[in-house]
């Protein structure tokens, strides 16, 4: 199987190497969910994306690129057809883009067996990290499960001795509550998994405060976790058990939908618009420029995803058909990330700090995500071990 | 007992939103003989409207004639301009075509509004909770929602059992031709049908703004549950909508706080804590199997 794919990709990679006019634009294929509920993920992803390119007029790395987009509608066949399309109708060599593990897992196979690269702004499920990582294939957001190892470690932190685990019954839905629960030191008194299409959360509320436990972790993505948060508060259990979440529940988008419903949630992330580094500042003051919607960590990955490529193009001169050198260039993270340090471990996912926040009122009176303090310094994950590359 | 009387209420809650809208649904489907699948689109656009005209103005309740209206008037342009032509052609014309409109109407939502979901606060009157019972306290709001459904379904029952127009409805769902061999306008007939199960749509939709959120899609995964509805309560019946909406919506809330706690303890927690969440969302749709089983046109069947 590996010998099969080495030929194959070696194969592609002579096929490939037909030299291409020096001025042609490097494309870039980007995968990604924009329509339906998700849809602001894939938006922001891409807006920020963007915004590297535009802050160097349509280059990255000084080298001109050209960005392909298309909405997978967070169907993992979709995903795959357009990448299938990309690779052999547009010929393009470097990918991005894709929201959802089960998008991610069913795309990034053909892409990396395709020898082209794939720089993921956001999914890592845990497959890829481990016993399936590849070489071609780079993650800039996090490992899945560390969004909910650094909110399980903020729980200990905080002192909390008991927890209800709440989230959707699918893969990354079970990935979070494992992942909290390795680094969570109390006992867990309630697990309850609910539907992924669920909207109306008023039995498990009834649950939680039957089980009065010191605090709740729940992870519901994007309208989920506003339809969660709000019920929480109307239940009137936001005064009496507090909550502990990681970003994905806490986004910008819903932070500014649920409101003050959201004040006092412990939020854990690698990221936030508060950071004092000089990158941080100029993204956050360009994307208020350009965009009038709140600024989320979707549309943080997607702009160091660009600029992690950026730095990898500049380093080979705009070459991505000389697979070795644009691979251990992408190795080097030669780039000023919004979040501060940044490096790759060696499954090619980020080695990284993760911050605990909190919800306060902000300074224009609506509630704001306040960096208050570390969980984690040069945090990776569980599964680099099992990679062998 | 308190936990299982809030359960209770919770159950009956999600009922009366599920029958404003199987009642529309089973209406178009029973009398029109339509499979409306864009009746979800009617609830989101009434989300919508309300839910914006109420972030404008500020007030909760000058949300309500806004869905509404917005609600009606989608319904019965939809009525006149798509699913007319759609009457005589066979079931799956009719799926297409309003599967067609779903996607449209998701597009246009996303086109005018964006993708970021919207935000509307409960009217103050309604934001605390209630203590029913010692120990029970229940939203406010949540039971305002029971008692509008109960009072909607209680107009439902004196219009149609009441009015003459009421009986022209009881008559269409019975024996179509019959009715329209009578002389009754069966155009006009339609179109107040269409146009009062997308009011009921709007209601349901703008009500359901401040618990979930106002977003793209969120009629479709409302829809499912109401087609289950329909048809547990039997095609074309009012009533059978009343009593399904009540039995699923206590059924599924029943299973989703209980089975996992329950299989605990006969097995691992966490093979429990996986079966009970499968099966609690497979059991509608096991309870509708069952129920096909014993009576295949439903609990309360309109052509009996």
């Amino acid at each position: 199987m590996t010998l099969r794919k080495t030929i194959l990709a070696g194969v592609l990679a002579a096929a490939a190497a037909t030299p291409l006019a020096a001025q042609e634009p490097v494309k870039i294929g980007m995968i990604t969910t924009l329509s339906g509920p998700a849809g602001y993920l894939g938006q922001d992803i891409r807006d920020g994306f963007q915004l590297a390119i535009d802050a160097e007029d349509g280059k990255l790395g000084g080298v001109p690129v050209e960005l392909m987009v298309e909405d997978d509608s967070l169907k993992p066949g979709n995903g795959r057809q357009i990448a299938d399309r990309y690779l052999n109708n547009e010929g393009v060599k470097l990918f991005t883009g894709i929201v959802f593990s089960n998008v991610a897992g069913a795309t990034v196979p053909d892409i990396v067996d395709a020898g082209a690269f794939y720089i993921s702004p956001n999914a890592a499920p845990s497959n890829f990290a481990g016993k399936e990582c590849n070489e071609n294939y780079f993650v800039v957001s996090w490992q899945n499960d560390s969004l909910h190892e650094s909110a399980g470690q903020n729980a200990t932190n905080l002192g909390y001795k008991t927890a209800f685990v709440l989230a959707p019954n699918y893969q990354a839905g079970k990935d979070a509550i494992s992942g909290f629960k390795r680094f969570f030191k109390g006992d867990i008194v309630g697990e309850v998994y609910t539907r992924l299409d669920q909207t109306d959360f008023a039995a498990e509320m009834a649950q939680i405060r039957d089980a009065a436990p010191d605090v709740v972790f729940q992870f519901h993505p994007g309208g989920l976790g506003i339809a969660f948060l709000r019920q929480y508060q109307q239940a009137g259990l936001l005064e009496t058990v507090p909550m502990v979440v990681a970003e994905p529940s806490m986004d910008a988008v819903i932070l500014n939908a649920v409101g003050d419903a959201a004040k006092g949630v412990n939020v854990s992330s690698h990221w936030n618009t508060d950071f004092e580094n000089s990158a941080n500042e100029g993204f956050v003051a360009a994307w208020k420029e350009a965009y009038d919607r709140p600024l989320t960590y979707y549309a943080s990955q997607g702009y160091d995803a660009a600029r992690a490529i950026a730095a990898a193009l500049k380093a080979t001169g705009g070459s991505v058909d000389d697979a070795d050198a644009f691979r251990n260039a992408m190795r080097e993270a030669a780039f000023e990330s919004v979040r501060g340090d940044f490096a790759f471990g060696p499954n090619q996912h980020p080695v990284q700090d993760w911050f605990s926040l909190k919800v306060v009122d902000g300074e224009d009176g609506k509630p704001a995500l306040k960096t208050v303090g570390t969980v984690f310094e040069d945090h990776g994950d569980v599964y680099a071990a099992e990679c062998s590359l | 007992m308190t936990l299982f009387l809030e359960q209770v209420l919770n159950g009956l809650q999600l009922g009366v939103m599920l029958f404003l809208m199987a009642a529309g649904l089973t209406l178009i489907f029973g009398i029109m003989g339509i499979i409306n699948l864009a009746h979800g689109s009617i609830y989101m656009i009434g989300a919508y409207a309300g839910t914006y005209v109420a972030m404008e103005t500020g007030v909760y309740y000058a949300g309500i004639p806004a869905a509404l209206a917005a609600a009606a008037l989608t319904g019965a342009a939809m009525e006149f301009l798509v699913v007319r032509r759609l009457y005589k052609r066979d079931h799956l014309d009719q799926v297409l075509a309003t599967f067609a409109l779903i996607l449209i109407s998701n597009q246009v939502i996303t086109l005018i509004f964006g993708r970021q979901p919207l935000f509307v606060g409960l009217p103050s009157a309604l934001s605390g909770s209630v203590e029913l019972l010692p120990g029970l306290f229940y939203p406010s709001y949540r039971l305002a929602i029971i008692a509008v459904g109960l009072l909607v379904a209680l107009g439902l029952y004196l219009v149609i059992n009441r009015t003459r127009i009421g009986m022209l409805v009881r008559a269409g769902s019975t024996n179509r031709d019959m009715v329209r061999a009578l002389g009754v306008d069966i155009r006009m007939l339609y179109t107040i049908v269409f146009g009062l199960g997308a009011l009921l749509a709007g209601l349901a939709g703008y009500m359901a703004g401040p618990i979930l959120a106002v977003q793209v899609g969120m009629g479709e995964q409302i829809l499912i549950t109401t087609f289950v509805v329909v048809v547990i309560g039997g095609v074309g019946s009012i009533r059978g909508a009343f009593f399904a909406s009540l039995i699923i919506g206590v059924f599924d809330t029943m299973l989703r706080a209980y089975l996992p706690g329950f299989l605990r303890q006969i097995m691992a927690g966490s093979e429990a804590d996986a079966l009970g969440a499968g099966l609690s969302s497979m059991g509608i749709y096991l309870l509708m199997a069952l129920v096909l089983l014993v009576r295949p046109k439903g609990l309360f069947p309109a052509h009996s």
